[in-house]
């Protein structure tokens, strides 16, 4: 096994919260300085791990939403589950100050880094738009001019995460577009598409077949299907379509 | 760090007792069935299904759609472990042990490794899987198992982490030297037991 012994095994460790920023009514960012830190790549995720005074523990996956470049500051953005036993604590108690143990990164499948180029689609539901925030944040950091298109799905204008960054994001660069739809509700003047995803909004959004881009879908279990599979329809190569995909319960999940 | 970090102001939600003794360690009941892959969902029309054992055998062996189903099948009850920290209990399914399958080839080999459509792969020892441990099934609480969740076949090794239980599975290729599969080549434990939490390299 001398892969292990490259790789080392992943410690828990301790990391103090630096700053929390309310993303949106149900979503937070979490930034942590973690000293030990040994880096990571935008897509991958942590094991966070909580622990009553008693000894009771409870461990959940949550995506990495800042670049590499940020290290050792990690950011992880939270949404808050209302049946949840981890969202809740690490969106409504823990404060700059706190510590939060855990341990990283994981996943080496879903990560997206320059040098791997593109072009890129990213498409989003909800919030799944976090680890492809932290690919569109490496890409802003690494001056990466790879031409890259995000289509993002929420609810609402008010549940969109990151909307201001996105803003700035695409004035910075103009090989970045971003496409918003929003299935529930939209504002009055609203411009973007106001429907759930479908074969049409794909065809206009995503690049040409020919392309062949690379593609990162995330979002809850239904959506990812249904975007993988209308991707697929449209002739791109199941092979270059990376899913992550929420279970029911919205938590992060990467591979059985 | 055990035992001497908590967590201010977190109290969580205790277990029964009846639930810690079901719950491998870092784990938590789910009542749905979350749905996890690392692409699109592959669509292979039933005709064009086969199933096969390859590799270190004397003679391979491919059983068509409707071959495999012609083989003894047995109904399945168990608690399933995601590495993701999700467990669902009592999951039902129906499918073909991997005893039977593997009673056909002859062979030396101590490992081995499903393949899948989509490409993907896991590893095995053999042992793991022979002795009642593990099935091809087709059925999921009564219904053909969904596409999303492996169908039209899957293998299911209930008392490992469900990434092992390969989607979309089509056969097995029997080695002589363990080889990684998908995601033991990204960073997750080659063995995968629930109960040793052996989630991840070195764990």
């Amino acid at each position: 096994m001398e892969r292990r012994t490259l790789l080392g095994r992943l410690s828990w460790q301790l990391g103090e919260v630096v700053a929390t920023r309310p993303e949106t009514a149900r979503t937070k960012s979490i930034t942590l300085d973690l000293p030990g830190w040994r880096g990571h790549r935008a897509g991958q995720h942590v094991d966070v791990r909580l622990t009553a005074e008693d000894g009771y523990r409870a461990e959940r996956s949550y995506s990495i939403a800042s670049p590499p470049e940020e290290a050792p500051r990690v950011t992880l953005t939270v949404e808050r589950l209302d049946d949840g036993e981890v969202s809740p604590y690490l969106t409504e108690e823990l404060r700059v100050g706190d510590k939060l143990e855990l341990r990283g990164p994981i996943g080496g499948y879903f990560v997206w880094e320059a040098e791997m180029g593109g072009p890129l689609l990213l498409v989003a539901g909800g919030s799944g738009i976090v680890p492809l925030m932290a690919m569109l944040r490496h890409r802003a950091a690494a001056e990466s001019t790879v031409a890259t298109r995000l289509l993002y799905s929420s609810r609402s204008l008010e549940e969109v995460i990151y909307r201001d960054e996105l803003d700035r994001l695409v004035k910075r660069s103009a090989m970045l577009a971003v496409a918003q739809t929003l299935t529930r509700a939209q504002p009055p003047g609203w411009t973007g598409y106001s429907r759930r995803i479908d074969l049409q909004m794909l065809r206009e959004v995503a690049w040409p077949v020919a392309q062949r881009p690379l593609t990162f879908v995330c979002g809850p279990t239904p959506f990812v299907e249904t975007a993988a599979a209308i991707l697929v329809e449209l002739g791109h190569e199941p092979a270059r379509i990376k899913t992550e995909r929420f279970g029911p319960t919205g938590e992060k999940h990467d591979g059985e | 760090m055990s035992g001497e970090f908590f967590s201010r102001g977190f109290r969580g939600r205790r277990r029964k007792s009846e639930l810690s003794e079901r719950l491998p360690p870092g784990q938590y009941l789910e009542r749905d069935f979350p749905v996890l892959s690392a692409g699109p969902t592959p669509q292979t029309p039933l005709a064009n299904w086969d199933f096969s054992i390859v590799g270190e055998v004397d003679q391979p062996k491919r059983w068509s759609w409707d071959e495999f189903h012609t083989l003894p099948r047995e109904t399945i009850t168990r608690d399933i472990h995601c590495v993701t920290k999700w467990s669902k209990f009592d999951t039902h399914w129906e499918g073909v042990s991997l005893d039977t399958l593997l009673a056909q080839v002859a062979t030396a080999a101590d490992y081995v490794i499903a393949f899948c459509d989509g490409g993907y792969t896991t590893n095995l020892p053999l042992e793991e899987v022979t002795g009642g441990k593990a099935w091809i099934v087709d059925t999921y609480e009564g219904e053909p198992l969904a596409p999303e969740h492996g169908g039209p076949a899957r293998l299911l090794v209930p008392h490992l982490y469900f990434w092992k239980s390969a989607k979309w599975v089509r056969g097995l290729r029997l080695l002589d030297e363990d080889e990684p599969g998908f995601w033991e080549s990204l960073g997750y434990n080659n063995h995968g037991d629930p109960w040793k939490e052996e989630r991840y390299w070195g764990d």
